[in-house]
């Protein structure tokens, strides 16, 4: 089976994540996050978008990667899925590619490390590589907790 | 023919003629003669009948006929509206509702098809005409009977009229019953036959099963075909002998009783339809199985139920009066603006404010709905548990009007429940008992709303027994709740409070109804997630009070803005009871925690900022310290703040589905700049 899906791709510390395109709903400049205490350690705070209070998650946390670097390219991706809305914090986002479901590997063969939860595949794009990100899993995940 | 569309407003619908019906039941119960009353359960059923075969709920529909049936036979008399007739309507009800419920979660009404009730309606209109006709009417029946044995025809009124009309007119209706061959092969073509060699000579004026479904090849072998024709019995005979691979013909002349019968006997007839109902269902589900796909696709397609407020036209008219002021003020500052008049600003600034808070107060008076729709089950509920235990119990009810915000009246209901279940269940005592203390032999319930400033208040008062504080601080004690020394140290209001947590109960004995200690918890939670306190009040041998205090509204409201280390919060103004300075130095500590004597009672004192995990701010050049003091029923804290930035109409947001809830935060609110405060939850600190 192999059918062609766009995906949205960003960047955290230098490498290329995708997510399929039908979960975003938009993607933002960094604006003003207001810190929730008590709250998960990787909810970064939540967000006004036009009056809607969104939660923005820290990738960088999440991943266990080294703590996120503010500056001109970092980007609120809203996400949106099962009527739940929730941002992700990432390096850089400008481009949507196009990849073939027969190209991506699927994860369970490549790795097992405490990322592999939330990873769907791995794709090659001239020479790239693309983690693609499982959304579902990323988000209840959370909600069990 | 999608039906989805509409299937809001048949729910909508089906529950305010529920309730109605509910309401008039109970009024039957008391005034069995009372003609009016009936009428109007009538007409409630038939537009519930006519609503649900519109929609395909075939149960509903079905259930609703029989009623009808019943309903009808009382109103001409046939038969006085007993208990006993009013309780299995009521068990009717009952299962309307049930059918109505599962629609809204589910799509669709269920398998049960309800056939027990409908027996039982059915077994008490024969029961009836057994004893008021006489034995010879029976045996004619019993005559006409055979010819409908294993008839599964039933005519409606349209068609008996037709039969009526055709026989006055001379002509023939006779009823055909045709088997088929077994090894017939094409069935539908063989009837098709029959039937079109019937319609060159007569009308087919029923079928059974119907047309559509025989030339569909839906049917075993056998049908039944009612015709109207001038022809007699022989004729069709031989003209249907003809016809091959058939196994048997039967015709049957039919005359004016005959109608009569049947479309009575289509009531005792319909029991085996409906459990024929039943098992066509169970094969769809099987069909289902063998194709989980479609099923799933059956599923998803399951429609969203939103809620509905209904609506007065003039709060709508109000509100569209206020949102064309609101353009008009638009198009004038507009105009200020490029005339750059300073005095012009000011004066619409001030008038849009007006408007705006006119507009706040139209929008929430749109979500407002009178809590009547709460009450309303009530007194059929305290019915219910009054025959079942026993007790004699009068339900008064008071302040129905009142109004509160749609999402309360979700919430308060289960609530509600329990407290009047206690009140009956323990606070009431039994019926000698209450003659022994010189009480009246009826006990009574009031349950009153009355609105009290920002809040609504409800009250659940009893009669009864009231609350027996030693044996509330005994059992405290033995479940481990407090020491013994700490009962020395508590009033009685504290004591009381006890019956708020998990698992306590002072039941001697668990009931179906109450005593399991799961009660009184779940109310609290309850109330206090919907930003309210619940709080007893008792005395012994005379009765209990229940009072339960909400905000009127939940999406907007008044709070009070602060400081905490480098970010704004908001505390909602109904929890705050004042606002004072402390000076650092009159804050002690006893054991580890801090408190201050303010107004000659200590006060427990919070630090916002460590609450929060604020980042700390160095003022501690200050001597005071700035402290909101916060309220929860009789209880008072002290929160330490920064700053103060002063009181300010909030809306209330959540944070969302993904984070759920968080401690000591309660929601969001969309600060005038953009910027979001957090709104604390200040119920969470005590």
């Amino acid at each position: 089976m192999s059918s062609v899906n766009q995906y949205v791709v960003f960047k955290l510390n230098d490498e290329s994540y995708g997510i399929p395109i039908n979960y975003v709903e938009t993607i933002e400049k960094l604006i003003e996050i207001t810190r929730v205490p008590n709250a998960p350690y990787y909810i970064r705070g939540v967000i006004n978008l036009r009056g809607e209070v969104i939660p923005v998650v820290d990738l960088n946390k999440r991943f266990e990667l080294e703590p996120i670097n503010i500056s001109d390219e970092t980007r609120i991706i809203v996400l949106s899925f099962d009527e739940i809305n929730v941002g992700i914090l990432v390096d850089s986002c400008s481009e949507v590619v196009t990849l073939d479901s027969s190209k991506i590997d699927q994860a369970y063969d490549l790795i097992t490390s405490f990322e592999d939860d939330y990873i769907q595949g791995i794709s090659t794009l001239n020479e790239r590589m693309i983690i693609i990100v499982d959304i579902p899993k990323l988000l209840k995940s959370n909600i069990n907790e | 023919m999608d039906m989805n569309q509409y299937i809001e407003i048949f729910i909508e619908e089906s529950k305010e003629h529920l309730q109605n019906m509910n309401s008039k039941l109970l009024y039957l119960e008391d005034n069995p003669d009372d003609i009016s009353t009936l009428n109007e359960i009538f007409r409630v059923a038939h537009t519930l009948k006519g609503m649900s075969a519109t929609m395909g709920f075939n149960n509903t529909s079905h259930l609703t006929h029989e009623m009808e049936n019943v309903l009808d036979h009382i109103r001409n008399g046939n038969m006085n509206a007993t208990t006993e007739i009013v309780d299995v309507l009521f068990e009717c009800f009952d299962k309307l509702e049930n059918y109505i419920n599962n629609i809204e979660t589910e799509g669709t009404e269920g398998e049960d098809s309800a056939s027990e009730l409908i027996k039982k309606l059915a077994s008490l209109k024969n029961a009836d005409e057994d004893s008021t006709k006489g034995e010879a009417l029976k045996k004619s029946e019993n005559s006409i009977d055979d010819k409908f044995e294993n008839s599964t025809i039933k005519f409606n009124e349209y068609v008996s009229n037709m039969i009526t009309t055709a026989l006055k007119d001379g002509l023939k209706v006779p009823l055909i019953k045709i088997t088929l061959d077994d090894s017939c092969m094409l069935k539908s073509a063989r009837a098709y036959i029959i039937i079109s060699t019937l319609e060159k000579f007569s009308d087919i004026i029923q079928s059974s099963p119907s047309i559509e479904e025989i030339e569909d090849e839906n049917f075993g072998s056998y049908f039944e075909l009612v015709l109207v024709t001038k022809h007699d019995k022989e004729f069709l005979q031989k003209e249907l002998d003809g016809i091959s691979e058939v196994k048997s013909i039967e015709i049957d002349l039919l005359s004016n009783e005959d109608i009569n019968v049947v479309t009575e006997n289509s009531d005792i007839k319909k029991n085996d339809t409906v459990a024929k109902v039943h098992n066509d269902k169970k094969q769809e589900n099987e069909q289902q199985k063998n194709k989980p796909k479609e099923s799933k696709e059956v599923q998803a397609k399951k429609p969203k139920i939103s809620k509905t407020v209904r609506v007065d036209i003039d709060r709508l008219d109000n509100l569209m009066n206020l949102v064309s002021e609101l353009i008009i003020i638009k198009t004038r500052l507009e105009d200020t603006d490029s005339n750059n008049e300073r005095q012009d600003t000011g004066e619409a600034i001030e008038y849009l404010e007006r408007i705006t808070t006119n507009l706040h107060d139209a929008v929430m008076k749109v979500r407002m709905v009178p809590i009547e729709r709460v009450f309303n089950r009530f007194p059929r509920m305290v019915r219910d548990l009054s025959k079942e235990l026993g007790k004699d119990i009068n339900l008064i009810m008071s302040g129905e009007e009142t109004e509160v915000d749609r999402t309360v009246i979700d919430e308060i209901g289960d609530p509600l429940i329990h407290l009047i279940r206690n009140s009956i269940d323990h606070g009431i005592e039994e019926i000698d008992k209450r003659i022994e203390n010189g009480k009246s032999k009826t006990g009574t319930v009031k349950l009153s709303a009355y609105p009290d400033g920002n809040n609504v208040v409800i009250e659940v008062e009893d009669d009864g027994s009231g609350i027996d504080i030693e044996k509330v601080k005994n059992k405290a004690i033995a479940n481990g709740v407090i020491t013994s020394k700490d009962t020395q140290l508590m009033d009685d209001k504290e004591v009381i409070q006890l019956l708020f947590s998990p698992g306590f109960s002072t039941a001697d004995k668990i009931s179906d109804i109450s005593g399991r200690g799961v009660g009184l918890d779940v109310v609290k939670t309850k109330i206090e997630s919907l930003g309210g306190i619940v709080e007893a009040d008792t005395s012994l041998g005379k009765g209990t009070k229940f009072v339960i205090r909400l905000p009127l509204t939940l999406a907007i409201i008044q709070a009070l803005l602060v400081v905490v280390g480098s970010e704004k919060y908001a505390i909602p103004l109904n929890s705050i009871k004042e606002i004072t300075t402390v000076k650092k130095t009159d804050i002690r500590k006893v054991q580890k925690n801090e408190v201050v004597l303010y107004r000659g009672s200590t006060l427990p004192i919070l630090r916002l900022s460590e609450i929060l995990k604020a980042s700390e701010t160095n003022n501690d050049n200050d001597e005071d310290e700035v402290v909101v003091i916060v309220k929860k029923g009789d209880k008072d804290a002290g929160l330490i703040i920064d700053k103060l930035i002063g009181q300010q109409e909030i809306v209330i947001k959540s944070l969302g589905k993904y984070l759920g809830s968080i401690p000591s935060i309660s929601g969001a609110t969309v600060l005038g700049n953009g910027s979001i405060a957090l709104i604390v939850d200040t119920n969470s600190f005590f």
